[in-house]
């Protein structure tokens, strides 16, 4: 393997102006800044509408410094296949260099991927389009208010999963749908998960997963001010604890391999990154405990696929 | 900043200028301001690395500590488009960075 990345490999050409107006503090500007340092300039990106699109393109401007589409709820990952075929068509005709690279990637937020937009991502992947398809995810629907998605965890407070004595809070008891392991069953090449708290990390994911041919899929946790309850200084604190405390764990898969990228010899427990955030501050020690088991679980399944114990117990 | 009619609007609302939000200045919702102090700072990136706006500015410019530190870098913050968030203060690993308030 080369040598791994520093954060002096980072290119200081910015493709995402300021001025956009993500909240401050947002986890997924940082997310979408490196994202861009990797691609380069010659990406097309595709963007439902989330978050990401509002606040990056309100009329009559952009922050995007790349070509970038606004598309419907539904379909980032199909309007992505018909970019990426419209290039290939493009070459074929000679409009376009043969040897010229062009990248194409939808960037869509939770709601976008795990709900709406999941029948076209599977199209795009099932049929082998040469696209990179990014969730950057905050764990509901936030431009709309802070709705659950398919994608919010156990326990946490959001506008429709209410906190008090019967709704305790996002309800569905097991772990949330495994987008890495959806992409993985369609036999993708490659599939990592990321989180800006390591901004090397995910640029090095989307460096790889672009010099691969065909369908690949990185799935970004993305901490929310307004929609995680925390102080707009802490995103990043937040995001960091997350792997920390192996509520998220950052890895990659690439034929067949699993790799965590970010091991955690001893982990912290799961109170330490809930505490920080306004939507679990009603969680009672019963209900972290049923938390920390469904991280437990998770953790010793990576362990198993990684086929040793990178992330290791919890201490004290 | 006048707004064209409909009729003047590219045809699907299309934007020409890439990257044109640079004339919307976010700076004006910061409440607290960072200042980083230059003797503190040891050149190490983490600021700008994590700063939602890449408001923190990375620049060729040398500086030399009273204690004969020398440093190729400095970053400073580009006030016109800093939202205030404290990203920067809370992660810089030598606290070189503080927030104050803004006073108008
Ligand atoms: C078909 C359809 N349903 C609903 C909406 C309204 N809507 C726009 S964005 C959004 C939420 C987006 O959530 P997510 O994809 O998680 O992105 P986030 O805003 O959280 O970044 C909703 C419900 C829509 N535009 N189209
Ligand atoms: S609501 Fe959350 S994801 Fe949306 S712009 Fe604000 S911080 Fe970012
Ligand atoms: S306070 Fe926030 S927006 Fe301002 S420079 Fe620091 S990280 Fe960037
Ligand atoms: S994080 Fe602190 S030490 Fe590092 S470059 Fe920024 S101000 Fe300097
Ligand atoms: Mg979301």
């Amino acid at each position: 393997m080369s040598k791994p990345l520093t954060v002096w490999d980072l290119p200081r050409e910015e493709y995402l102006a300021p001025g956009h107006r993500m909240c401050q503090g947002c986890g997924a500007a940082i997310a979408f800044r490196h994202i861009l340092k990797a691609t380069g300039k010659d990406v097309i990106i595709t963007m439902p509408t989330s978050c990401g699109e509002i606040t990056s393109t309100v009329y009559p401007h952009t922050a995007w410094r790349v070509p970038w589409i606004h598309v419907a709820f539904e379909n980032a990952a199909a309007v992505a296949s018909g970019i990426a075929a419209g290039i290939e068509a493009l070459k074929r005709k000679g409009f376009i260099p043969k040897d010229k690279d062009i990248k194409v990637v939808a960037i869509g937020g939770d709601g976008g991927t795990f709900d709406i937009g999941f029948q076209a991502l599977s199209g795009t992947l099932e049929r082998g389009d040469n696209v990179l398809y990014i969730c950057y995810d905050n764990e509901a629907y936030m431009n709309t208010g802070i709705q659950r998605s398919g994608a919010t965890p156990l326990g946490a407070w959001t506008t429709t999963t209410p906190v008090g004595k019967v709704w305790r809070g996002e309800w569905r008891p097991k772990k949330r749908k495994d987008l890495i392991a959806v992409a993985i069953a369609h036999n993708v090449p490659y599939a990592a998960t990321a989180n800006p708290a390591f901004p090397v990390d995910l640029y090095m994911k989307v460096k790889k997963a672009l010099s691969i041919k065909g369908p690949k899929v990185i799935h970004v946790l993305s901490p929310c001010v307004p929609g995680w309850r925390i102080e707009p200084e802490k995103s990043v604190e937040v995001g960091k604890l997350a792997v920390l405390t192996g509520m998220w764990i950052n890895y990659e898969y690439e034929n067949g391999t699993y790799r965590v990228t970010t091991p955690v010899p001893k982990r912290k427990p799961v109170r330490e990154y809930l505490r920080l955030q306004g939507r679990f501050r009603h969680l009672t020690d019963e209900e972290i405990k049923k938390i920390q088991e469904l991280v437990d679980a998770e953790v010793a399944r990576i362990n198993k696929l990684v086929g040793k114990e990178v992330i290791g117990p919890v201490e004290g | 900043m006048s707004l064209p009619g409909w009729k003047q609007l590219p045809i699907g609302a299309v934007i020409l200028t890439p990257g044109s939000s640079v004339e919307y200045k976010t700076g004006e919702w910061r409440t607290l301001r960072p200042e980083i102090d230059q003797e503190k700072c040891i050149r190490c990136r983490t600021c700008w690395m994590y700063c939602p706006e890449g408001a923190i500015q990375e620049v060729e410019e040398p500086y030399k500590t009273k204690t004969g530190r020398e440093f190729k870098l400095t970053y400073k913050v580009d006030y016109d488009y800093c939202k205030g968030c404290g990203i920067c203060a809370n992660e810089c690993p030598v606290k070189a960075i503080t927030m104050v308030e803004e006073v108008i």
